[in-house]
């Protein structure tokens, strides 16, 4: 029962962390002004482009795989199968399950390795890489050493120690609306939740910011008509001696 | 790569000096790197060019800029001030400092890295420098974790970095098009700049040549009479050449164009083979045109220190300029960051130039101007005028990844090439990966190109050097165009190094001009 409150509590806590941590660091974001048109040329000319530019950038990593194809294919192998992996969780968070969640259980399964392999490839590059082993804060390595954690003791829960999933949800449903249940006391599960209640609430305290962050890429998504289009900042207007 | 200078016995130009030093010991030699078949990517030596900087600006050189002279007293706060300012005011430095997840993306793509293995010359490692400042200060990890997320104090050795590796960029945003999430850092040289110029701490070239701008009107400290002098040698050295009198006119009331071109091309070798060209060509289709000696300089270092009100200042005589002579259009010569401050810039800081022709747009490269005039066959040119050459294109960083020609992306890379093609027979491009938007920098641009900074501009230049060699070996060629002033005279000045002729660097608008053909010629 202690250990329902306190995960209970927990899991508000950190939603309410994560949720006004990632919105403030947003509007803060949204509200620097950028002053001058900076995009990294060639740049598309309309917000059409620009909004084609943006998907490439957040869909396929355009530029990170012009810039190394390692990083590229074991950063995109993590973060698409991670994209699965949550698209799979759905199913402890719905009720009825959704038809095409459910019949996507089989691809999250094996995403869970994928990411597992994407995460190894990108922590062997901070090690065995001297000048990205020079750039690596120790920080780096446990941000990995966390998103592992959560892989790893997930899949435990699968293939070794069997989690009771029905009560899992039953929790995570009782979380939802406010009508709660027990969780089951299951060393595996508890490890997995821990871990993922900490990375919500380091989210908008570290680099994962990346993620809100490229949408307000001054470089990525402004358009190309500095010409055609007189642009000035709010604190630039008017200062013209 | 040959290891770029020794390292062991030259601890005496390492040693740490005070802030308010203002003579750094140049570093007397240093071994130009090999050119390899393979370029390859060096392991990183630490502290490399941990000797490398400019001299440093003098009360003088500060003032005119609004700069306090020396170091303040309250140096750290003033610093943090001036960080948390720019937090504010750009949102490119706000979203950098937070978005970077070191992927080491960038590591191997910045040309002083390549150059001098140094690993602060990596472009994350060089963001670094200030955003372990930034996490030390305005994060909550680095204000409760330091050591974990490697957020440091800001001390006078932090500000010795900075000074020393803000100044080995060149802001030629080559990293900006690797890093997954656009992080340019030009950008984050810039506000490194802005705050060392804030402590006092500033740049003796970039500053003292800002200055001469605003008193006299050009990097140079060019006056009106020596530039008319100058224009009218002009005149006559043409006419003799080609038996054609060529105009270089200079504050002609009414004139339709005004050419603001980079100073550099009144009279360096071989910028003023460009100016000539420019002239040939609005004499052969007829325009008029003229120079201002109020405006008589497109650079505008504003931009490398990153101060938007120097930048304004400066960009504003251009403005004045216009409206005093009564132009319909600007064009503006051959100068790569002085095109993308006109291009990106101009409309915001000094716009808008209602006044000028709504046909024609504002501003309008050279180049973009010439081709207009090639295409709808206004220009007689006859290509085997410079048979004796096979030229090769140096696309500019500036030109290539700030800025634009033409009406559609890219058009920076086509028209310049298409210029070339239509003025000399023998064209081949570099290799993919080192053209276009993937172009190397020369290695002197950004407020580097001064001779405190020899060395690192060698070894800057080292994988341009090493395509060009690719191409001189692959297909014989001659000659290396560029379209920017501070291209033209690092290449002059680093060839050499490399055993290649100085002279194998020229304006594009030289090759433009030799191939124009006029009536009984």
């Amino acid at each position: 029962m202690i250990l329902t409150a306190v995960f209970a509590a927990l899991f508000y806590a950190a939603t309410a962390i994560l949720v006004i941590g990632v919105a403030m660091r947003v509007v803060r974001y949204a509200r620097v002004p950028a002053p001058l048109v900076i995009p990294t040329t060639p740049a598309p000319t309309t917000r059409l482009g620009v909004a084609a530019r943006m998907a490439r950038e957040v869909v396929y990593f355009e530029s990170l795989f012009k810039g190394n194809k390692w990083t590229w294919l074991f950063g995109w192998m993590f973060h698409f199968a991670m994209l699965l992996v949550l698209l799979r969780h759905l199913r402890y968070v719905t009720e009825p399950v959704w038809s095409w969640v459910a019949a996507m259980q089989w691809l999250g399964l094996y995403a869970a390795f994928a990411m597992v392999v994407g995460l190894a490839g990108l922590w062997a590059r901070r090690v065995f890489v001297d000048r990205v082993r020079y750039i690596s804060a120790p920080s780096d390595h446990l941000m990995l050493a966390l998103l592992m954690g959560i892989v790893l003791s997930g899949l435990a829960m699968k293939y070794l120690w069997h989690t009771d999933v029905v009560a899992l949800k039953a929790f995570m449903l009782g979380i939802i609306n406010f009508d709660f249940k027990p969780l089951p006391a299951d060393p595996a599960l508890i490890v997995h939740l821990s871990l993922v209640i900490g990375l919500m609430v380091i989210f908008p305290f570290s680099k994962l910011l990346h993620a809100p962050g490229v949408f307000f890429s001054p470089t990525r998504n402004m358009r190309d008509d500095p010409r055609e289009r007189r642009h000035v900042a709010r604190w630039a207007d008017g200062r013209r001696t | 790569m040959s290891p770029a200078g020794p390292t062991g016995g030259e601890r005496d130009a390492r040693e740490p000096r005070g802030l308010n030093a203002t003579i750094p010991m140049a570093k007397p030699e240093f071994d130009t790197p090999e050119i390899r078949k393979v370029p390859e990517i060096p392991p990183i030596r630490i502290g490399a060019m941990a000797h490398s900087q400019p001299f440093r600006a003098k009360p003088e050189h500060q003032a005119p800029l609004g700069f306090p002279g020396e170091l303040v007293d309250d140096w750290k706060q003033v610093a943090l001030d001036k960080m948390e300012d720019l937090l504010g005011k750009y949102r490119s430095l706000q979203v950098f400092m937070d978005a970077c997840v070191k992927c080491g993306a960038c590591t191997d793509k910045c040309h002083y890295y390549l150059g001098t293995a140094d690993p602060k010359n990596m472009p994350v490692a060089r963001q670094d420098l200030l955003r372990n400042v930034y996490r030390r200060y305005f994060t909550f990890a680095g204000r409760h974790f330091p050591k974990l997320v490697g957020a440091v104090d800001l001390t006078e050795d932090v500000v010795e970095d900075w000074y020393r590796y803000y100044h080995q960029c060149s802001e030629c945003r080559r990293c900006s098009v690797y890093c997954p999430y656009g992080i340019d850092t030009a950008e984050i040289t810039m506000a490194g700049r802005e705050i060392l110029d804030a402590i006092g701490v500033g740049q003796k070239y970039s500053n003292e040549i800002i200055g001469k701008v605003f008193k006299i009107g050009n990097n140079l400290g060019l006056p009106e009479p020596a530039l008319k002098d100058t224009l009218e040698g002009l005149e006559e050295e043409v006419e003799e050449d080609i038996e054609v009198s060529v105009r270089f006119p200079l504050d002609e009331q009414g004139a339709d164009v005004l050419l603001v071109t980079p100073s550099a091309d009144f009279f360096a070798e071989p910028h003023v083979d460009g100016l000539i060209g420019y002239a040939k060509v609005f004499h052969q289709a007829g325009i008029s045109w003229t120079l201002s000696s109020h405006a008589s300089e497109a650079a505008n270092f504003g931009l490398f220190i990153g101060s938007y009100d120097n930048m304004q200042k400066v960009a504003m005589r251009i403005r004045e300029a216009a409206l005093d002579l009564g132009v319909k259009r600007i064009v503006v010569g051959e100068c790569g960051h002085a095109w993308r401050v006109a291009y990106s810039f101009w409309n915001t800081l000094v716009g808008p130039f209602d006044f000028l022709d709504p046909d024609y747009p504002v501003p309008q490269h050279v180049c973009e101007f010439t081709f207009d005039l090639m295409k709808r066959g206004a220009l007689r040119l006859d290509p085997s005028a410079n048979d004796d050459k096979v030229v090769t294109f140096h696309d500019s960083c500036n030109v290539s990844r700030a800025s634009r020609m033409g009406d559609t992306p890219g058009g920076q890379f086509v028209i310049p090439r298409e210029l070339i093609k239509g003025a000399c027979n023998h064209f081949v491009d570099m290799a993919p990966g080192t053209t276009h938007e993937a172009t190397y920098c020369c290695g002197g641009g950004g407020g580097l190109l001064t001779d405190d900074l020899v060395e690192l501009r060698v070894k800057g230049a080292l994988p341009r050097v090493q395509a060009l060699s690719q191409v001189i070996e692959d297909h014989g060629v001659t000659h290396m165009a560029a379209i920017c002033a501070i291209c033209k005279s690092q290449f002059s000045k680093v060839l050499p190094y490399y055993g290649l002729d100085m002279d194998m660097i020229i304006s594009v608008h030289q090759l433009v001009g030799d191939a124009l053909v006029f009536d009984g010629h």
